[in-house]
């Protein structure tokens, strides 16, 4: 994804000499490119976080549009009031973008999980917060920031993410895209989550159990029409996400069923306090298996979910 | 701007400032009176801006730093006439424009809003850099507490801007010793402060930031090297201009009464 990124940022840097690409000292034999090909709006700030946003913010004030670069937490945890303050409060048309996104970095452990991140950035005022789901979206994603005045925060995976999407779809920031459709349940996933839900849904319909399944790389604003609509024609949403449980797709997902009589929502995400009690190493796959987050998890969950919640199901077909 | 006499200015800087803080029963006068001469110079001498084209692209930008002492940029943005003066009745008060920190919202000439310490430095790192590598002709000043200094992100900017090169930046630092909880040498020592900037690579000058020659003087030559940023080390007074307030902790905190504004404003009449 990250190589999809710059490519795409470079694409865009040519024909618009306001983009600027700033780095935390990361993304070493990724943003080389760039730096080479643009050296007068490419600027490593050093390991320095909070400097590198308020740079940030003052270039996007005197008209630029800023890229930040750095892994998982440290451009948007490690410097957050300076997002807040500098980047949010003045609207300044800074883009966030974080590389290892979820469980990403795997093996390297806790410090470098971005389990909190969507919480964290939705609570930002006017900042839209993006997660693709495979390298198709992450292009089209970062076009879409770029046009997009205002603060963005864009959550890559790391290389080598499979292409979800056969075909490039209509992307627009705010909205769903539809993966396959499904009658009996929709599984909502955003970021790396996208594959194993379309997988378990692959699964699933072997099974004559016909799940939709959207891909919501924007994770706000939602769309709230995609998701009211999955409730009211599918009954059960699940939502996917490698993220903590608190303030994510899910409570995204759940905040605005809640205004529609209350659809079951059922949440796959990381139980980051149940990964940290089991100390356990181990690569993003192994990880997100162990939160339950693989293809076979979730079919099973569904099946429990659907036995478990018949008589909802009929109700909130006649809600929303 | 036309230029204009700058004692007036700092008068009517520090008259303004009590009153707001008297009517709006608010906080953090001693700083404000601290950096009235240094804004007075600042606005009535030294910025290239106009307050009838508050986003002129080649203005000289201004960022306080040290967005708690807000009521004295207000006083002097609405006395150089970038905002009708009425606004500064509203300082901290219902449905008012003027929040007790900076604001940059609508308010013309503001140009971050600031509040939180260690903000203004970075911010005005990213200014700078845009008018260097755009080859544009203004300079940032950025106005920071000496207690500000504490936050790492300051040196953290403190770093970046000699390395860019950002001869186009002036930090100047009110340096008046007193910080939220006590003396700066008690709390959490700064000095040697000058030699600290010295060492990360910046142009310094030690003033007294109440003289306003000095204060021109320096502000009047920057860069003072050429490639290198400048910081002014401007030492102050907090409470400046007020016989009661000065050097006093309490004056962060408190506010005027009706008789104490009386007194602070006619020392600040019988002043030379």
């Amino acid at each position: 994804m990250r190589t999809a990124f710059v490519e795409t940022l470079v694409r865009l840097a040519r024909r618009d000499e306001r983009i600027w690409l700033l780095t935390g000292d990361l993304g070493y034999s990724v943003l080389e490119g760039f730096a080479r090909e643009f050296p007068g709006r490419f600027v490593n700030a050093g390991v320095a976080e909070q400097n590198l946003t308020g740079v940030a913010a003052g270039l996007a004030l005197s008209g630029k549009i800023v890229f930040t670069y750095s892994i998982a937490n440290f451009p948007t945890l490690r410097c957050l009031e300076h997002l807040r303050n500098d980047v949010c409060h003045h609207r300044a048309n800074v883009k966030v973008v974080a590389v290892g996104g979820g469980l990403a970095y795997g093996s390297q452990g806790y410090t470098h999980f971005g389990v909190e991140d969507l919480a964290v950035m939705r609570a930002m005022p006017y900042m839209t917060v993006v997660a693709p789901g495979d390298p198709i979206e992450a292009r089209l994603a970062t076009e879409a920031i770029a046009q997009t005045d205002g603060p963005c925060y864009l959550r890559l995976g790391k290389a080598g993410e499979p292409v979800v999407h056969r075909t490039t779809p209509a992307f627009r920031l705010g909205k769903a895209i539809g993966l396959r459709d499904g009658t009996d349940a929709t599984l909502i996933a955003t970021g790396a989550a996208l594959k194993p839900a379309a997988d378990a849904a692959e699964l699933l319909d072997r099974q004559g159990v016909f799940v939709r399944v959207l891909s919501m790389p924007t994770v706000k604003p939602l769309d709230e029409a995609a998701v009211c609509a999955a409730a009211r024609e599918t009954g059960l949403v699940g939502v996917v996400e490698e993220h903590g449980p608190i303030g994510g797709l899910a409570d995204a997902v759940a905040r605005c069923l809640a205004g529609h009589d209350g659809a079951p929502v059922c949440s796959f995400c990381v139980d980051t306090e149940a990964l940290l009690a089991r100390g356990e190493v181990g690569s993003q796959a192994y990880l997100a298996t162990q939160s339950g987050l693989s293809p076979e998890a979730i079919r099973d969950r569904v099946l429990e979910e659907l036995a478990a919640h018949a008589p909802a199901r009929r109700r909130v077909k006649n809600a929303c | 701007m036309s230029r204009r006499e700058s004692a007036g200015l700092a008068r009517a800087v520090r008259r303004y400032a009590l009153g707001m803080v008297h009517r709006a029963n608010a906080s953090h006068i001693g700083s404000s009176l601290s950096i009235a001469d240094v804004l007075a110079v600042l606005y009535g001498e030294v910025l290239r801006v106009d307050p009838a084209r508050p986003d002129w692209p080649d203005r000289d930008r201004f960022v306080l730093s040290k967005g708690h002492a807000a009521a004295a940029l207000y006083a002097v943005l609405a006395e150089c006439g970038f905002f009708p003066k009425p606004w500064l009745d509203t300082y901290c008060r219902d449905g008012g424009r003027l929040p007790g920190h900076a604001t940059s919202h609508g308010i013309p000439g503001v140009e971050v809003s600031t509040g939180s310490l260690g903000h203004g430095l970075p911010v005005a790192c990213g200014m700078a850099l845009a008018g260097l590598r755009d080859r544009r002709p203004y300079r940032v000043f950025v106005l920071l507490g000496d207690g500000e200094c504490d936050e790492g992100s300051v040196w953290e900017a403190a770093l970046f801007a000699p390395h860019h090169r950002l001869d186009n930046l002036v930090v100047i630092v009110d340096a008046n010793g007193i910080q939220s909880f006590g003396p700066i040498r008690e709390v959490l020592d700064l000095e040697p402060l000058a030699d600290k900037w010295r060492a990360f690579g910046w142009a310094v000058r030690e003033i007294d930031g109440h003289d306003h020659r000095e204060i021109a003087d320096v502000l009047g030559q920057v860069p003072l090297e050429p490639g290198k940023p400048t910081a002014v080390i401007a030492r102050t007074v907090k409470g400046k201009g007020v016989s009661f307030m000065e050097h006093q902790l309490a004056w962060h905190y408190r506010a005027p009464d009706a008789a104490q504004l009386a007194q602070a404003l006619a020392e600040l009449e019988a002043a030379p």
